[in-house]
């Protein structure tokens, strides 16, 4: 793997705004070392591009997320942020390029490979399994019960009860625990959705538009439930809505036409120009 | 009782009156003389395809796949079982080249080459396992089994869902029925095994066929019985023994018997299911139904547990067959036919989707109405003519669909429901 990697690849070209890759110098495609970046981001993309049509929805010659980080993803309608997420959760397959997760490639697998690996996905409506209770819902979500003999043959110990109890405590789904999640409001099935994600303990979590279509009051919890996992796992957080992201206060990626514009904190992001540029249009 | 119990069959007390029922009252009533053989004999066919329902009320109801060849399962196993009486029917003595008996209903439609006579006839090696009864259980559901597994695997890896799914199985109906009506194969054609006589539970292997054990015998006995071979009848006896082992299927208490072990292998059935359906699996099979590609990012592989639920809808189609024969003493390519798979969906629709009580209910029904409509009736006002009965299925089959959709079962629980209430308020 590693030597692939070394081998000599073709400049990129168009590499995107400098602002960005300032950040990215040392690991720039034709230098990427597998074991520098692999110790310091838990994803890195390399050259990665898919196209629609002959349209380039995703472009990005080197971009990652560091270990334990909080990332959000910001960026204007159609500037490729869930494409993104589609690319790196198996859900679409790039036209070009790679992607590394955990130190091992992942760009050929499928999305219950990358699941099993470690990657949790949220997407950007809630998806919940609307035949089942709030805690079945869970009860799938549990990991290392994927098989088909394990879910025929053995019912869920003590201890992984007692943790979709807390959970459901947690994000005050408790009284909720035997309704049918099709009977919930739209806020609780976000909040499923994110337990769901929680339950499963994956190292990354792609969380796509959390506050979406919630109330203020459920976005603000919505941000602090986040803001403690942040605490345990690596996020990614793609996000609309600005209050939300000064909020969640971390690194910010800014997306548009499928580039990595720039990347900074949200004050930074604020006082670039070609960022404005992007956002309020020219 | 304990709680695990109660989830297991739903409703205890429906569970245990129906159990009553089967097992209690009709061979009460069958003993009283108030119900023919013939009747129970019905009765047992139904439950046959009541087994058939559950399957696909396990597919299509918990998992959402409409698969439209159950039939074509159901006849694998029914042919097995066909097979098996085939070999061991009436009437003796067409012996083949290599000592075997050639079934009568294969003998009719042998497939002769050019130039070939009757008594070139083989009996072909496929037929041959199934001489034995054990055997031609265990193949009889391997066989569905497996070939509800291989479809599976291709079919479900590949993607292939919903719409595209159903017309695929159609096709595959379809097929498989051009496929057995051709003489060629040697399952008889359109004729279908017919000619039965006795279940053989007793034959084994090694005794393979009559003409072969005529001879060891006489072998064995070599020296000793030149003299007078038929000295005692032996011979003759071990020519008709065929005929002394094993259960007619044409007596009263094996075609009783027939329908309890009909009977037993449908709450079998069931229980099976609605244990399937109670476990963890049965909550990834819902939520394949709810949101397949969202199960993936679960790290679940959906393919797996679909070829699970098919493969298992296999098996059961396979065990409604090898039952279906013996009480039925003919299986044909008619079976396969594709309206037949797809009457399997309309007793589902009616008894009621997803629930497994529903769709024996809506087995059941359909069929106990099909068997009345379809006989002259002479009302006061007006005759009933049996071709109406295609009128009346499709009238039912959308009054279903539009003003029950919960079907027969959801109908039921609403009267439950509502006599309740009535009580309730009485008593206030």
């Amino acid at each position: 793997m590693t030597q692939s990697l070394e081998k000599e690849r073709p400049s990129s070209g168009d590499v995107g705004s400098v602002s960005y890759l300032e950040g990215y110098r040392e690991y720039l495609p034709s230098q990427v070392n597998h074991e520098a970046w692999s110790s310091r981001f838990v994803l890195f993309v390399e050259n990665l591009s898919v196209s629609f049509d002959g349209f380039k929805a995703v472009d990005i010659p080197c971009y990652g997320v560091g270990h334990g980080e909080l990332r959000v993803i910001i960026g204007p309608n159609g500037a490729g942020k869930t494409t993104f997420c589609d690319l790196v959760s198996g859900k679409t397959r790039p036209s070009a390029g790679q992607v590394f997760f955990d130190g091992k490639e992942i760009t050929t697998m499928d999305e219950s490979e990358i699941a099993l690996r470690g990657i949790g996905r949220k997407f950007q409506t809630p998806t919940v399994f609307d035949s089942l209770t709030t805690y079945e819902n869970l009860l799938l979500a549990l990991p290392g019960n994927q098989g088909w003999k394990d879910n025929l043959f053995r019912a869920e110990s003590k201890a992984e009860s007692a943790n979709i109890e807390e959970i459901l405590e947690k994000v005050s789904l408790a009284d909720q625990r035997d309704k049918l999640a099709k009977s919930l409001s739209h806020g609780q099935r976000q909040w499923l959705a994110i337990s769901a994600l929680i339950i499963a303990k994956p190292k990354l979590l792609l969380v796509d538009e959390p506050a979406a279509g919630l109330t203020d009051s459920e976005t603000e919890k919505t941000a602090e439930l986040l803001l403690e996992l942040a605490k345990e796992h690596t996020l990614v957080v793609i996000e609309h809505d600005m209050e939300f992201v000064r909020r969640l206060d971390s690194t910010v990626t800014v997306l548009n036409e499928g580039k990595v514009l720039a990347e900074g904190s949200m004050g930074e992001m604020e006082r670039n120009e070609e960022v404005m540029e992007a956002y309020l249009g020219r | 009782m304990n709680p695990q119990f109660d989830k297991l069959v739903g409703s205890r007390r429906a569970f245990f009156a129906l159990l009553l029922f089967t097992f209690v009252v009709m061979p009460v009533m069958y003993s009283a003389e108030m119900i023919t053989v013939g009747q129970i004999n019905m009765i047992g066919r139904y439950m046959c395809f009541a087994i058939l329902a559950l399957g696909l009320d396990l597919l299509w109801g918990y998992v959402g796949i409409l698969s439209l060849c159950q039939f074509t399962f159901f006849c694998l196993g029914g042919y097995a079982m066909g097979m098996h009486l085939a070999h061991h029917g009436g009437p003796e003595g067409i012996i083949d080249g290599n000592g075997w008996k050639i079934p009568a209903c294969l003998f009719v439609v042998y497939p002769y080459d050019v130039g070939e006579s009757s008594g070139d006839a083989l009996v072909p090696g496929f037929w041959k396992p199934f001489w034995n009864l054990p055997l031609t259980v265990a193949l009889g559901l391997l066989i569905p089994g497996l070939a509800s597994f291989v479809l599976g695997y291709f079919v479900f890896r590949s993607r292939v869902r919903g719409v595209y799914f159903a017309i695929l199985t159609q096709a595959i109906a379809v097929a498989s029925w051009l496929v057995f009506c051709r003489n060629d194969v040697k399952l008889c054609g359109t004729n279908g095994l017919v000619r039965f006589d006795v279940i053989a539970p007793a034959e084994s292997l090694t005794t393979f066929n009559p003409v072969d054990a005529k001879d060891k015998w006489i072998e064995s006995h070599e020296g000793s019985l030149d003299q007078d071979l038929n000295k005692d009848g032996k011979l003759d006896q071990l020519d008709y023994s065929i005929a002394d082992v094993g259960f007619s299927l044409s007596s009263d208490e094996v075609r009783f018997g027939l329908y309890l072990i009909t009977a037993a292998c449908l709450f079998g059935a069931f229980l099976l299911c609605r244990w399937v359906v109670n476990s963890r699996l049965g909550r990834v099979l819902l939520a394949i139904r709810d949101d397949e590609s969202t199960l993936c990012f679960f790290g679940y592989k959906p393919y797996v547990y679909k070829m699970f639920a098919f493969s298992l809808a296999g098996i059961l189609a396979g065990l409604a067959g090898m039952l279906y024969v013996p009480q039925m003493q003919i299986i044909t390519p008619s079976n396969m036919e594709a309206y037949r798979s797809l009457l399997v969906v309309v007793w589902v629709a009616v008894g009621g989707r997803g629930t497994l009580a529903g769709a024996v209910l809506g087995a059941l029904v359909v069929n106990l109405l099909y068997n009345y409509f379809t006989s002259q009736h002479d009302f006061y006002f007006f005759s009933w003519n049996p071709d109406y009965w295609q009128i009346l299925l499709g009238l039912m089959f959308v009054l279903v669909v539009l003003y029950l959709p919960n079907g027969l079962i959801g109908l039921l629980d609403k009267v439950r429901g509502s006599i309740g209430l009535l009580l309730r308020r009485n008593r206030s």
